[in-house]
């Protein structure tokens, strides 16, 4: 009897270890292949990461041209400004004013440019006006009719103004061009390429942060001015719009789906749609923002209001599932308490639950909104894709958006320079990505510490 | 039930001090249940509890896991109505009046019958504003200096003030398992409740912090009534002055603690006490 169970225990002993090589294998095995999963997701981010850093990083150096600009009275046939004289009424002067401002607009100021651009260049250098002003960017002459009328007093004088270089001049200057490809392949003139090398050398061309690519608009006629300004402020309007609708619209609604509404068909279908509107591709909210807000509101094309809302419906089915989740996880126990002190759901809801989920259903709206951010398809729909080269004042005027301007930018023809400008810009909006990101996981961890 | 019911023996001190039945009636019924019975879905979990309970004084619902004594605790303060798919029937009435009746506000009746659960479950909140927030959401003290004196008060109640005077804005989930359950206690305590209903109030604690709690419920006992649902028979004989033994959602057999553990009536509770079944 004792024998027969010894020797059943040792037969049992010997399946068990005959089994345990394969056990450990299979273990090994499993563990291999997620480091192997782990290593090659990483190793694909960083692959994009350097890609992105390795081109983005030129675009946020500018070449300058510093010029003495001669404001000179043969070249700027003009009354001298008028002034406000005393006894002349507002709207004379105003009118007076007016009349001189489109006096020196219609002059030729690429004139007094040139000017500036021969002077600089050696004695004697065989250049023809054109090919010249190929040089500088061709928002040069707004820059100095635009110091002219704010200071009219320059007439006669000489200031030193520092311009943009072209795209052309930028690229060459920074080795993007082939310097070995006969004059036939090349955007810039042989003397113009020459001036240019010799405007390196003597320091007229030097090489500065980009500010430009924070200070103004999207430009076509002069890509080196081009910057990220105006959609800057209407990724600004956008979220500004969604943060103030999506985040008390979605989690009052998690938080009246989770604690209050009676549970039956109705608020199980509604459980399913949020579900499957969360899955919904992007586009189609763009569609329906197209029907629903541009056709039958009619809200301004291509305005961050319309863009706002559009990006508010993509975010509320987020922000409610996270809230849902986040308020699913509180403890029974947390209830069971403040309803046996004697608290009314709404009390219970307000006073425990929510300042408990609060640190998750903030790391949620935060990557909900920072989701949004980064959002590109609804807003084609809603012609956010127009080019628009002015700052937005209002969420009603014409915008663009960061992740529309990179897809503009990255259809631009010039590539050489603007590869670059888009890389810098997907940067951008990366840093406010993952700005946005660390500020979620540090009020998180912040918070929760806390509590 | 005969109206003897709620009539208790005292304890042991008043039994050898020749016991007079004036005495007695100092435990007029506070809490009667007639007819209990509990849904969850299909599942009937109660089968028609009749209980009287007496006041200021421990009532023990014992018996084996599933047999209904916590279910039968949450009826009192209406906590079943949190639970999806629970359905109440018959009828309770705390003073005469009928707690499941449709003009009852249960907000009402939970600031007059508290509740101590299972798992010590403080808010994670300081010391003080556990035992504050009974009474700031009832509205009961008019200003701070009031608010400072219920939650003082309570806490000393609750044998706790001495602990934590000097950390009353430390987190309440930071003390042990055994003072968060005095917390507890005192945060019930602070509403200034009638009934105090104990679910399992030990059954998370070592010894040393259960001798405490017994302790105090039997200081409690002489001003508020206590029903306390417990594990322990030994606990339930060291606490309690009455006992109710559930089985399988039946109240098997009620009546003075003594008698219950001396000499039970019923095979099934004497199967219990004796260890046989559980």
């Amino acid at each position: 009897m004792t024998d027969t169970s010894l020797d059943s225990a040792a037969i049992r002993r010997q399946r068990v270890r005959a089994g345990l090589s394969r056990r450990h294998l299979g273990e090994r095995l499993f563990r291999f292949f997620g480091i192997l999963a782990i290593c090659l997701a990483l190793g694909f981010v960083a692959l994009l990461f350097t890609d992105v850093l390795r081109k983005g990083i030129p675009a946020f150096t500018q070449s300058n041209i510093r010029l003495e600009v001669a404001f000179d009275p043969e070249l700027l046939k003009v009354d001298p400004a008028p002034e406000h004289a005393p006894g002349q009424s507002d709207a004379d002067f105003r009118a007076a004013r007016l009349g001189w401002e489109r006096q020196v607009a219609m002059l030729n100021w690429n004139n007094v440019v040139e000017a500036a651009l021969r002077n600089a260049a050696p004695a004697g250098f065989e250049i023809d006006s054109r090919q010249l002003l190929t040089i500088t960017e061709s928002d040069a002459r707004h820059r100095v009719r635009e110091l002219f009328v704010a200071n009219p007093a320059l007439l006669g004088q000489t200031a030193q103004v520092d311009l943009l270089a072209s795209a052309n001049t930028d690229n060459w200057v920074k080795g993007n061009i082939n310097r070995d490809l006969g004059d036939s392949q090349q955007q810039l003139s042989a003397p113009a390429r020459a001036l240019i090398d010799i405007f390196e050398e003597n320091g007229t061309i030097t090489q500065g942060f980009a500010w430009s690519l924070f200070t103004n608009v999207d430009s076509r006629s002069a890509p080196a001015s081009a910057g990220l300004l105006g959609a800057l402020m209407g990724t600004f309007w956008m979220m500004l719009i969604v943060i103030i609708l999506a985040v008390p619209l979605g989690v009052g609604s998690a938080i009246y789906l989770e604690e209050f509404a009676p549970k039956s068909r109705l608020t199980d279908l509604i459980e399913v749609n949020i579900n499957n509107l969360a899955a919904v591709p992007s586009i189609v909210f763009g569609l329906l923002g197209a029907a629903v807000f541009i056709n039958w509101f009619r809200l301004p094309l291509s305005a961050p209001l319309a863009g706002g809302l559009v990006l508010t419906l993509m975010t509320l089915p987020t922000i409610i599932i996270a809230t849902r989740a986040a308020l699913k996880g509180v403890s029974p126990a947390l209830r069971q308490a403040a309803l046996g002190m004697g608290a009314s759901k709404t009390q219970m809801v307000f006073h425990h639950v929510l300042p408990v989920t609060f640190p998750s259903i903030l790391t949620a709206t935060i990557i909900g909104v920072a989701q949004a951010m980064g959002e590109t398809a609804p807003l084609l729909l809603i012609g956010m894709n127009a080019f628009v080269a002015s700052v937005p004042g209002t969420p009603i005027e014409q915008a663009t958006a960061l992740p529309v301007q990179i897809y503009l930018w990255q259809g631009n023809e010039n590539r050489n320079f603007f590869e670059p400008r888009t890389s810098a810009a997907i940067m951008v909006l990366l840093a406010f990505m993952i700005t946005l990101n660390a500020i979620a996981i540090f009020l998180r961890s912040r918070l929760e510490k806390r509590a | 039930m005969d109206m003897l019911a709620g009539k208790v023996k005292m304890t042991d001190q008043t039994l050898s001090a020749n016991l007079d039945p004036a005495d007695m009636i100092d435990h007029p019924i506070r809490l009667t249940a007639r007819d209990v019975t509990v849904h969850y879905g299909a599942k009937q979990a109660l089968h028609g509890i009749s209980i009287d309970i007496p006041d200021r004084a421990v009532t023990a619902f014992i018996g084996p896991s599933g047999c209904g004594k916590s279910t039968f605790l949450r009826c009192i303060n209406r906590m079943n109505d949190t639970i999806e798919g629970a359905r109440v029937g018959g009828r309770i009435e705390l003073d005469g009046q009928d707690i499941y009746a449709p003009d009852l506000d249960v907000v009402e009746l939970r600031a007059r019958v508290g509740m101590v659960f299972q798992k010590p479950n403080p808010f994670p909140k300081s010391i003080y504003d556990n035992v504050a927030y009974g009474p700031r959401i009832h509205g009961l003290a008019r200003n701070k200096a009031d608010l400072d004196e219920i939650v003082i008060s309570s806490l000393r109640k609750a044998g706790l003030f001495e602990e934590v005077k000097d950390r009353l804005n430390e987190p309440g989930t930071g003390l042990s398992g055994g003072q968060q359950q005095r917390l507890c206690i005192a945060r019930a305590i602070a509403v200034g409740p009638e009934v105090i209903l104990m679910d399992e109030p030990c059954s998370a604690l070592d010894p040393i912090a259960t001798a405490i709690i017994e302790e105090l419920i039997d200081e409690l006992r002489t001003n508020y009534t206590i029903v306390i649902v417990t594990h322990s028979m030994q606990q339930a004989a060291r606490v309690s002055q009455k006992t109710a033994f559930f089985h399988l959602g039946n109240l098997i057999e009620q009546g003075d603690t003594e008698d219950i553990f001396t000499n039970p009536v019923n095979k099934q509770t004497q199967d219990y006490i004796m260890g046989r079944i559980g």
